[in-house]
């Protein structure tokens, strides 16, 4: 039975990145609902446990953690031997292949994750929860997630991945938003060679096949 | 070995950053001007070592990095010493992990608000500009909530990942040192837990050496 516990529903961007992990590390692990329509993001014993009342929390025997790159890692350094070894930069890869990650990573953070975060909210959820759309977030966030990804290209026009050789954390935290908008806007990466490639590398994994499998079943 | 080059402007919220970590391990380091103005961040020089045509880049000898909270880790890591508080507990895995995770805080909920509210209130009139009033009133109505996470952790452990300072509450330097010369300053004053942890970091000879470099607050 496992300790290992995540709370929130699989279509959550957030609460996926987690799961892909979570299955690249053949980690065991119950899935938590929060239920949102009534407000258990907001109740007391939920705050306890993600103090900003978002989705994903986690929780195993040994810590409580919140922001989903966050417990990516937490789940990487605490299984070093389980599954994939590579995903923050390999068992003898050193400082100089943990740092290439972590810049990665912090460029999903910082560049990647607002445009295409807002995109995915305007394309995804919007219509989905009943929000109208806003014309003007929609140009303006494709154009930036536009000059991103033409970043990206040159960078895996030199390198099959992002940090490097290996798919590690930092092509793996595109995943969630990545699959959205390929969905939508298809263009925005297929259009660009090196992109391209590396999505339908990264998005044919066995263990982000099993997120999308989650994320199709019915959410009662 | 050579001395580490910070390419950027000491002056700039991000740059600010790396400065702290460098100061904290008492390394050896240049800042290599980066002109804005003549465009020199869109240059195939400058994109060499920031794709994104951002700053700080860093180099250290043959490595060449960018993002400032990545080069902030490869500093602590690399160069502390047995002087250095061991500001990413890396030993332990539950502190490290608060840490990761106090970090992604900052760097998600609290430096996207505080880092416009200061450029916009700040640095902008500073270098001739005009701040967006709309956009600092909207982000501080947003940095209440966040606030109030903050007041409520800080009530129980003395900096964020616990009861030792971390990268975590550092980080939290740059965009908070000019915030603190915005007309908004005294909202702090209704999160007293915040303002002293606030207080308390600024006696930090580290942050002391970084505001130096920067735009003059008083």
């Amino acid at each position: 039975m496992t300790s290992v516990t995540v709370y929130g529903a699989p279509f959550s961007p957030a609460v996926s990145r987690v799961l892909a992990c979570l299955y690249e590390k053949d980690v065991d692990f119950k899935l938590a609902p929060v239920d949102m329509a009534k407000g258990q993001h907001k109740s007391p014993d939920f705050l306890k446990l993600q103090p900003f009342g978002q989705v994903p929390a986690f929780q195993d025997e040994l810590a409580t953690v919140f922001e989903s790159r966050a417990i990516c890692k937490y789940i990487c350094n605490k299984y070093p031997e389980k599954g994939n070894q590579n995903l923050i930069g390999g068992r003898d890869g050193g400082l100089l292949a943990r740092t290439s990650v972590d810049q990665w990573l912090e460029a999903e953070g910082q560049s990647f994750n607002p445009p295409s975060s807002a995109l995915v909210f305007q394309l995804a959820f919007a219509p989905m929860f009943g929000f109208k759309q806003d014309p003007a977030a929609i140009e303006q966030n494709e154009a930036k997630l536009a000059n991103v990804l033409d970043v990206y290209d040159r960078r895996l026009g030199e390198s099959k991945f992002l940090a490097g050789d290996d798919f590690t954390l930092a092509d793996l935290v595109h995943l969630p938003n990545g699959h959205i908008l390929v969905s939508k806007k298809e263009d925005l990466f297929l259009s660009r060679k090196n992109v391209g490639r590396w999505w339908e590398e990264i998005s044919a994994r066995p263990s982000w096949k099993k997120v999308v499998e989650m994320q199709n079943v019915p959410q009662s | 070995m050579g001395v580490m080059k910070v390419y950027g402007v000491a002056r700039y919220m991000s740059v600010a950053r790396v400065i702290v970590c460098l100061e904290e391990v008492g390394a050896d380091y240049q800042v290599v001007p980066v002109d804005f103005a003549v465009g020199e961040h869109k240059t195939p020089a400058h994109l060499a070592r920031n794709p994104f045509g951002l700053i700080p880049a860093f180099e250290d000898d043959d490595l060449v990095i960018f993002e400032s909270r990545t080069i902030s880790k490869y500093v602590l890591r690399k160069y502390k010493s047995s002087d250095t508080d061991d500001l990413l507990r890396e030993n332990n895995l539950t502190e490290s992990t608060l840490v990761d995770q106090w970090l992604d805080v900052e760097a998600h909920h609290y430096d996207p608000l505080v880092f416009h509210i200061s450029y916009n209130a700040f640095v902008l009139p500073k270098i001739g500009g005009t701040g967006d009033q709309k956009l600092i009133d909207t982000n501080l109505e947003k940095l209440k909530k966040v606030l109030e996470v903050y007041e409520a952790q800080l009530s129980k452990t003395k900096y964020l990942a616990g009861n030792f300072i971390s990268l975590a509450d550092l980080s939290h330097f740059p965009a908070t040192y000019y915030f603190m010369a915005t007309p908004y300053a005294n909202l702090f004053d209704n999160y007293p837990h915040v303002k002293a942890w606030w207080e308390n970091l600024m006696t930090r000879p580290s942050l002391k050496k970084a505001a130096a470099g920067m735009f003059p607050v008083a």
